[in-house]
């Protein structure tokens, strides 16, 4: 099952209220070929179990490493990340994307 | 993000009620800013036409870079009447992701045949909302396209009392009239009988039920992405 916002912000609660570590992902802004569209969320915990998607699949894997980040340190960044165009040639779009993306640790 | 925020976030949604996070990206700051909340807002302007807009996005304020996090409700349909007109209505609706129940106690319209993968109730319109059908809101449409006024009329007094966004009646300028005059002998207002769009739909000569499928979807869609704050009674 795909999850939804809904599936995600409440998930976010949940494992904060269990004492987890948490951090949230947002989509803030898009060029070209993003595969996610701008509010899209994923929530990460301190083990890096993580529910949603920011990009698809291409740099979930760093979101995820910035996500263990600012719960660590409890910051929020900003991250910009390209979609390789390898990538994006597989999903049918040949332009390549970029998009920003906003980590903030639930406190 | 502060839990306050997130859970304040959930309630909200899990309410159907609309909502806007409002961050700052340097970290400095962030707030949950309700729909009841946004009139009074130092931002209500930027938040009423992202509210309108449905859409999340950057906004620089005072040399502040800003994200807003759009939460509204999905929105939903309730057609009252198996017809034909709402058989070509059920699957436009969802290719413009709209949530769509098909309400008509006459069990001979409403058939799963006619209707393959909608949710069908086979009920009176006030055993419906809030029993089969979840209680109608501000993020509702309802389409009353029976012709019958033991059936539409109910929904329609239903759909006003709960502010729905849209409410659209099937039939003539004359059918009409005497609703008018039936809603008025229930206690409506004018200015409330006037939110019905009737006759239904936008005003493209349509005459095959797809057509006025289309012509009742196109209002459906300038009402909903019509500014909010002007409607936030």
């Amino acid at each position: 099952m795909l999850s939804t916002e809904t599936d995600i912000l409440s998930t976010a609660e949940a494992w904060r209220r269990a004492g987890r570590g948490v951090a949230l992902a947002t989509v803030i802004e898009t060029w070209g070929s993003a595969p996610r569209p701008i509010g899209s969320h994923l929530v990460v915990d301190a083990e890096g179990n993580f529910l949603g998607s920011v990009s698809g699949g291409c740099v979930e894997g760093a979101v995820i490493t910035e996500g263990m980040e600012a719960i660590a340190d409890g910051r929020a960044r900003v991250v910009e990340f390209g979609v390789a165009d390898e990538t994006a040639w597989r999903v049918g779009l040949s332009c390549g994307g970029r998009i920003r993306v906003y980590v903030e640790p639930v406190t | 993000m502060q839990l306050d925020a997130l859970t304040a976030l959930n309630a909200e949604r899990a309410a159907r009620r609309a909502v806007i996070l409002v961050t700052n990206l340097d970290g400095s700051a962030q707030r949950v800013v309700r729909e009841a909340e946004i009139a009074a807002d130092p931002l209500a302007d930027l938040l009423g036409q992202r509210l309108a807009s449905g859409k999340s996005g950057l906004a620089e304020v005072d040399g502040r870079q800003l994200f807003l996090t759009v939460q509204a409700p999905p929105v939903r349909l309730v057609i009252v009447g198996a017809v034909h007109i709402s058989q070509a209505l059920c699957p436009m609706a969802f290719a413009l992701d709209l949530d769509v129940a098909v309400i008509d106690p006459r069990t001979a319209f409403a058939t799963p045949e006619r209707f393959p993968g909608i949710d069908l109730v086979t009920l009176w319109p006030d055993e419906a909302f809030g029993g089969a059908v979840p209680p109608l809101d501000r993020y509702c449409a309802v389409a009353a396209l029976t012709h019958d006024p033991k059936i539409d009329d109910p929904a329609l007094m239903a759909a006003l009392r709960a502010d729905c966004f849209y409410v659209g009646a099937l039939g003539s300028r004359k059918t009409h009239a005497a609703r008018v005059a039936r809603l008025e002998g229930a206690g409506f207002s004018q200015d409330t009988i006037g939110r019905i769009a009737a006759p239904i739909g936008l005003d493209i000569g349509a005459v095959s039920p797809a057509e006025i499928a289309v012509s009742i979807l196109g209002q459906i869609v300038a009402a909903q992405r019509a500014p909010r704050s002007a409607s936030a009674r």
